[in-house]
C-alpha cells in the first residue's frame, strides 16, 4: 500500500511573537515559503483552502499555488477545498489545468463547500440552492476533466456546445476529489461522478467514518467504477512535546472559536472538549511527532484511507511555529507513520 | 439496550438521510425501536447507505414510512421543509430535529419571526410537534450517548406545547442515551436553537439547567 501525506492551510492569518496580527499580504507571502519548505521537508502534497474572511484571507489559493509551483519540483499542489458551488466549473478547470501546466503535472483539486459560506453572498448565490449548484457543477467539472470538447446544459450556468476548454492537460485528468463532511449522500455522489473521496473530519471520533469509506467503495462498485482512494483531512499542530503543542494551539483555537461562536451561533467549546478532541478518539492532531503519528496511523488503518492531509496552523500562530510544525511533520511524523503502517 | 415492558416499541420514521437522520436512526435502532428511513425520493437511492450506515433500518418511500409510524423525526435541511405536504404528517407525533441556522444554511425569511419549531408547528397544524435532538451536533450525538444512570450521561432538551407528547419524546430521548430536560413550550424551546445557550454544547443536567434562561427552565 502506498501512502501519501499532505499539509493544508486556509491562509490562517499569522501573528507576530507578541500576538499582533501580521498583514494579509505578509501572511500570503509566508504561505508561499511554507509550501516551498514543505517540499524540502518531504511532504507529498500542499493544499490551500478557499476562504474569504479577515482571519482566513485566502480567496485565490490557486495564485499562491502557482508561486509555490515555480519554486518546487516534486510536491503536489491543490485546493483544499475549492468552493465549487459559488464558482464557475469552467474557470476552476482552467485555473487548475494552468497550475498543472506550470507544475508539470502536479495539480490536484478538492471540490466541496468547506465550513464557510461567505462566498455565497459575495458572489451572489443563494445557499438554499447549494445542492443543485453543487450537483450540476460537479457533473460538469467531471466532464471537463476528461478533456475534449464538452456539451452541457443546466440551470446554473450558460450551456456549452461542443466547447473546447483550454489549456489541455498533457497526460489526462489530474487528481480530483470531493470533500465530504458527514453526509452519506455526498459520498454516494462522489462515487457516481467518479471523484476520489476526501473525508473532512474536524470534530468527534474519526472511527465513525469507517462506514463512509466502505460506502464509497461499495457505491463505486455499484456504479461500475474501479476503486478510488480515500483521504482524511483533519486539523492539528505538531511541536516538540505534547505539552508544547497544546500550549501553542489551545489559546489560538480558543480565540478563533470565540470569534466564530457568536457568528455561527454555537456554544464556545471548553478546555474539556479540547482535551477530548486532542485525545486518542478525537479529531484534532495536536501533540508531539510520536503522538500525532500514532493517531494518523490508527485512523488511516481504521478508515482504509491512503492519504492524510494535516490542516496545520490557526490564526495567530507565528510563521516560525508553522515552519517548526512543517519540519516535524515532514521529518518525523511522516516517516514514523510509514513505519507504523508497513 | 432494549425496550422493557409488554407494549410494542413505538415505530419511528426518520425523514432525511443526510448528516443527522442516519445518526438518530442508528441510536433508535440500538434502543430497540423499529426504524424506517426516507428521503423525498426513491428508497432505492438510499438502500446502500441504509445497509452500511444504518443496519436494521428499512429504506422506504416517505408516505409509507410515515403511514406506519408512531413518531416521525424531521431531519431534513430546514429550507426543504416547505416542500413537505402537511397532510402527510397529519395526526402524527412529529419530532423537529431541524435548525434554523443562518450562519451555515443562509437566511430563510419564513423563519425569521419566531422560533423555528413554532413555525414548523404552525404549518403542521394537524400534527403534534416536539422540538428535540437538535442541539447536540450530529458528530457527537452518538459518541456521547450513555445508558441511564451512567455518571457521564448528558442532557438533551425536549420542548413542546403538549405535555403528553413531550413525555413520550422524553422517553425516546432517555432510551437513546440522554437525560431528557423538559421545556414547557415550543416557545421555551427557542433556548435550544442556534444562538441559544445550549446549542452545540454537551452538558450535564445541572449544567444544562443553569445555562437555561429563567423563563425556559424545566418544569420537572
Amino acid at each position: 500500500m502506498t501512502y501519501t501525506f499532505g499539509l493544508d492551510t486556509f491562509g490562517d492569518r499569522n501573528g507576530d511573537a507578541d500576538g499582533k496580527p501580521l498583514s494579509h499580504a505578509q501572511t500570503i507571502r509566508n504561505v508561499v515559503e511554507e509550501g516551498v519548505f514543505a517540499e524540502h521537508a518531504g511532504v507529498d502534497f500542499f493544499g490551500i483552502g478557499e476562504h474569504h474572511t479577515e482571519y482566513f484571507p485566502m480567496p485565490a489559493g490557486d495564485v499562491v499555488l502557482a508561486a509555490i509551483a515555480a519554486r518546487t519540483e516534486r510536491i503536489h499542489l491543490g485546493s483544499a477545498v475549492t468552493v465549487l458551488s459559488s464558482d464557475d466549473p469552467v474557470r476552476v478547470f482552467q485555473r487548475y489545468s494552468t497550475l498543472n501546466a506550470i507544475s508539470s503535472g502536479r495539480a490536484e483539486v478538492i471540490l466541496g463547500r468547506g465550513s464557510s459560506i461567505e462566498s455565497f453572498p459575495l458572489f451572489g448565490y443563494d445557499l438554499a440552492d447549494y445542492e443543485e449548484l453543487f450537483e450540476e457543477k460537479a457533473t460538469l467539472f467531471a466532464e471537463l476533466l476528461q478533456g475534449g470538447p464538452v456539451s452541457w446544459q443546466g440551470k446554473t450556468r450558460a450551456p456549452l456546445l461542443n466547447q473546447d476548454v483550454v489549456p489541455h492537460t498533457e497526460s489526462g485528468p489530474f487528481p480530483a476529489w470531493i470533500g465530504v463532511g458527514g453526509n452519506p449522500q455526498s459520498v454516494v455522489r462522489a462515487a457516481r461522478l467518479g471523484f476520489s473521496l476526501a473525508l473532512a473530519i474536524i470534530g468527534g471520533p474519526p472511527a465513525r467514518f469507517a462506514a463512509y469509506s466502505e460506502l464509497f467503495q461499495r457505491a463505486l462498485e455499484k456504479f461500475g467504477r474501479p476503486p478510488l482512494p480515500v483521504l482524511v483531512h483533519s486539523p492539528g499542530h505538531v511541536a516538540a512535546t505534547d505539552a508544547q503543542a497544546k500550549a501553542e494551539f489551545w489559546p489560538r483555537w480558543q480565540d478563533i472559536i470565540t470569534v466564530m461562536a457568536p457568528e455561527r451561533g454555537f456554544a464556545v467549546p471548553t478546555e474539556d472538549s479540547f482535551d477530548r478532541e486532542t485525545g486518542p478518539h478525537g479529531a484534532l492532531y495536536v501533540g508531539s511527532p510520536e503522538t500525532v503519528a500514532q493517531k494518523i496511523a490508527t485512523n488511516l488503518r481504521a478508515l482504509r484511507a491512503t492519504r492524510f492531509d494535516l490542516k496545520y496552523g490557526m490564526p495567530g500562530l507565528t510563521h516560525d511555529q508553522l515552519m517548526t510544525n512543517i519540519e516535524l511533520y515532514g521529518h518525523q511524523v511522516i516517516p514514523r507513520v510509514r513505519e507504523l503502517l508497513s | 439496550m432494549t425496550m422493557t415492558g409488554a407494549a410494542e416499541p413505538s415505530r419511528l420514521a426518520v425523514l432525511g438521510a443526510g448528516h443527522v437522520g442516519p445518526v438518530i436512526a442508528r441510536l433508535a435502532i440500538r434502543a430497540g425501536y423499529p426504524v424506517a428511513i426516507a428521503t423525498s425520493g426513491d428508497p432505492e437511492a438510499i438502500a446502500l447507505i441504509t445497509e452500511l450506515l444504518i443496519p436494521g433500518a428499512q429504506p422506504r418511500w416517505a408516505s409509507d414510512a410515515v403511514a406506519d409510524a408512531d413518531v416521525v423525526v424531521l431531519a431534513i435541511p430546514l429550507h426543504r421543509f416547505p416542500d413537505i405536504d402537511p397532510g402527510l404528517l397529519s395526526g402524527k407525533l412529529v419530532v423537529d430535529a431541524m435548525n434554523y441556522w443562518p450562519a451555515t444554511e443562509g437566511v430563510l425569511k419564513t423563519f425569521e419571526d419566531a422560533g423555528s419549531s413554532e413555525i414548523v408547528a404552525r404549518r403542521l397544524a394537524g400534527s403534534t410537534v416536539v422540538k428535540a435532538l437538535n442541539h447536540i451536533g450530529y458528530h457527537e450525538l452518538e459518541d456521547r450517548a450513555r445508558p441511564a444512570g451512567a455518571p457521564d450521561r448528558r442532557a438533551s432538551g425536549v420542548a413542546g406545547d403538549d405535555p403528553a407528547a413531550v413525555g413520550t419524546i422524553s422517553g425516546l430521548v432517555d432510551q437513546i442515551g440522554y437525560d431528557p430536560v423538559r421545556l414547557e413550550s415550543l416557545r421555551a424551546g427557542r433556548a435550544l436553537q442556534p444562538g441559544g445557550p445550549v446549542f452545540g454544547a454537551v452538558l450535564t443536567v445541572p449544567e444544562f439547567e443553569q445555562a437555561m434562561p429563567a423563563d425556559a427552565r424545566s418544569l420537572a
